[in-house]
């Protein structure tokens, strides 16, 4: 059983129809991408999946269950979790009060010192900055944060949308590496990414968005070697 | 001496001004609206308060009762009337709001008629100290306020429902993504700025005991001026606006000249510092980082 399905969603934007009946999987254990060009509808679905969008149709089940009715914070405390695409720290929190938010869903938290702890051994650049207020932070150190954030609720699935936007490309590869070590830790990703060659590289499966529909799927190495791809997102 | 009297006089208005302007500043940071029938729940709470003192004589239960059906009157009117409107036009909103306001007025003209009713909370007289002469109601608002205050930003910093109140107010989204169920902080806001409205209609009708149906009209404005001067959705920027209100009003008052132009002074005040700064003493200026 697939940890999410997702069937035929659609969703609209006044009369504007953003994603038109998009079906995708994602199993334990995998990373999957979404790749598309600006305006694919990426984020929609990111945001659709997770309720921050609710007029919705179709249906989206999460370990069987289904969520499609289900307002966003329920469906955080179900386990699934979301870097949103610009990060969205809470900029006049301090580091360490932005982590302790992010630990909002779980109930009687008597792992939180030691999650925490999990937290700064994996970004030791947030440990040195844990008092410091969040919005005087690099952008880099802010995805480190946003990142840092969703994995405190423990997340099954931790959704990612455009973890590598406005990086260095010394960053890039950084964020590229932790997604794999958060994977291999055992959390399902779905990852959203312009940068279409490094998702692809580290993805089990990937499918490509484009102007609201799902145009092709197959595994990572596939997507990446599929001349249609290479032509339309890796640059030749 | 007299100075310092005045003074103590104006902090104590102020804090009552400043327990007002918390409910507008938390309802806008929060729910991004100007709930303008919040004057109005003050002047439930004192016809709440009237009723208890008349049919008991005790203050205390009287403060209670006004309380808690202040605390259920802020929560119905939002869910009611502003919670329909999420996402609505500003100005649907703004004009429902005034629409209550109206709505609160009238049926109180209804049920207790337009003539004052005088409220005697507790005749407390005078205390004197080192040559100082001040009422004792003066000094219970004083200090009521101050630990107030001081219990609500302990609140707000350090437990859990605080917390999400301040991510709430930065970003909604965001907070929903943290597990926050937005409606819920929402109408726990409302909750606590309803019951510090409660307190402030007592601490106004200890000062002056009539009571009408507009007892919260003039204060209502007032204290939304002290928000805005304080920086709007700031706690600290709406206590300190408060104060200042407040310490103005009392100092004018005191100056015959000028006595009689207080509340156009103290509308005054906000246009120069709005002239200065925009955002308000404490208002943040939103900044994005890429």
């Amino acid at each position: 059983m697939a940890l999410l399905e997702v069937k035929d969603l659609t969703v609209y934007y006044g009369v504007i129809q953003a994603l038109k009946g998009i079906s995708f999987e994602v199993n334990e254990g995998e990373i999957v991408t979404l790749i598309g060009a600006n305006g694919a509808g990426k984020t929609t679905t990111m945001q659709s999946v997770i309720g921050l969008i609710p007029s919705r149709s179709g249906s989206v089940l999460y370990e069987g269950q289904d969520i499609t009715k289900m307002p966003c914070h329920k469906i955080v405390h179900l386990g699934m979790s979301q870097v949103p695409e610009g990060r969205r720290i809470f900029q006049e929190l301090t580091v360490y009060e932005n982590l302790v938010m992010g630990a909002y869903s779980q109930k009687k938290s008597a792992s939180f010192k030691e999650d925490i702890d999990k937290i700064y051994t994996r970004f030791p650049r947030l440990a040195e900055r844990k008092n410091q207020i969040a919005g005087t932070l690099s952008g880099g150190e802010q995805q480190m944060l946003a990142m840092g954030r969703a994995l405190m609720s423990h997340p099954k699935l931790l959704m990612l949308d455009e973890p590598s936007m406005g990086l260095s490309p010394l960053l890039v590869d950084q964020v590229f590496e932790i997604i794999q070590d958060i994977n291999k830790d055992g959390t399902t990703i779905l990852l959203v990414e312009q940068n279409a060659g490094k998702s692809l590289a580290i993805s089990h499966r990937a499918y490509v968005l484009e102007t609201g529909s799902i145009v092709l799927s197959g595994t990572g190495a596939e997507l990446a070697a599929s001349e249609s791809v290479k032509k339309a997102y890796l640059g030749g | 001496m007299n100075f310092i009297e005045t003074l103590i006089n104006g902090l104590s208005i102020g804090s009552t001004y400043a327990m007002i302007a918390l409910g507008y500043t938390m309802v806008y940071g929060i729910a991004k609206m100007l709930n303008f029938a919040h004057g109005d729940v003050i002047m439930v709470g004192g016809y709440m308060l009237y009723v208890t003192l008349t049919a008991t004589g005790n203050p205390i239960l009287g403060l209670l009762a006004a309380v808690v059906f202040c605390m259920l009157l802020g929560i119905t009117i939002e869910k009611v009337a502003y919670k329909p409107l999420r996402g609505a036009s500003p100005l649907a909103v703004l004009i429902t709001a005034i629409g209550v306001s109206y709505l609160l007025q009238s049926t109180a003209q209804i049920i207790f008629g337009s003539a004052p009713k005088m409220v005697n909370v507790a005749s407390l007289g005078n205390v004197s100290f080192v040559g100082l002469t001040i009422p004792v109601y003066v000094l219970v608002t004083l200090v009521c306020s101050l630990v107030i205050m001081t219990a609500l930003s302990l609140f707000v910093k350090f437990t859990r429902t605080g917390r999400a109140m301040i991510a709430v107010s930065e970003d909604k989204g965001a907070a929903q993504l943290m597990g926050i169920n937005v409606n819920r902080i929402i109408m726990i806001t409302f909750a606590i700025g309803s019951a510090l409205a409660a307190f402030a209609g007592l601490f106004m009708l200890m000062k002056s005991p009539s009571l009408t149906n507009t007892l919260g009209a003039m204060p209502g404005i007032k204290a939304f001026t002290a928000a805005v001067i304080g920086g709007i959705g700031s706690i600290p920027g709406a206590m300190l606006g408060g104060i200042l209100m407040g310490v103005v009003e009392a100092i004018s008052l005191k100056i015959p000249l000028i006595a009689p132009y207080t509340d156009a002074i103290e509308f005054l005040i906000l246009i120069l510092i709005l002239l200065v700064r925009p955002t308000g003493i404490m208002g943040k200026k939103r900044r994005e980082k890429v």
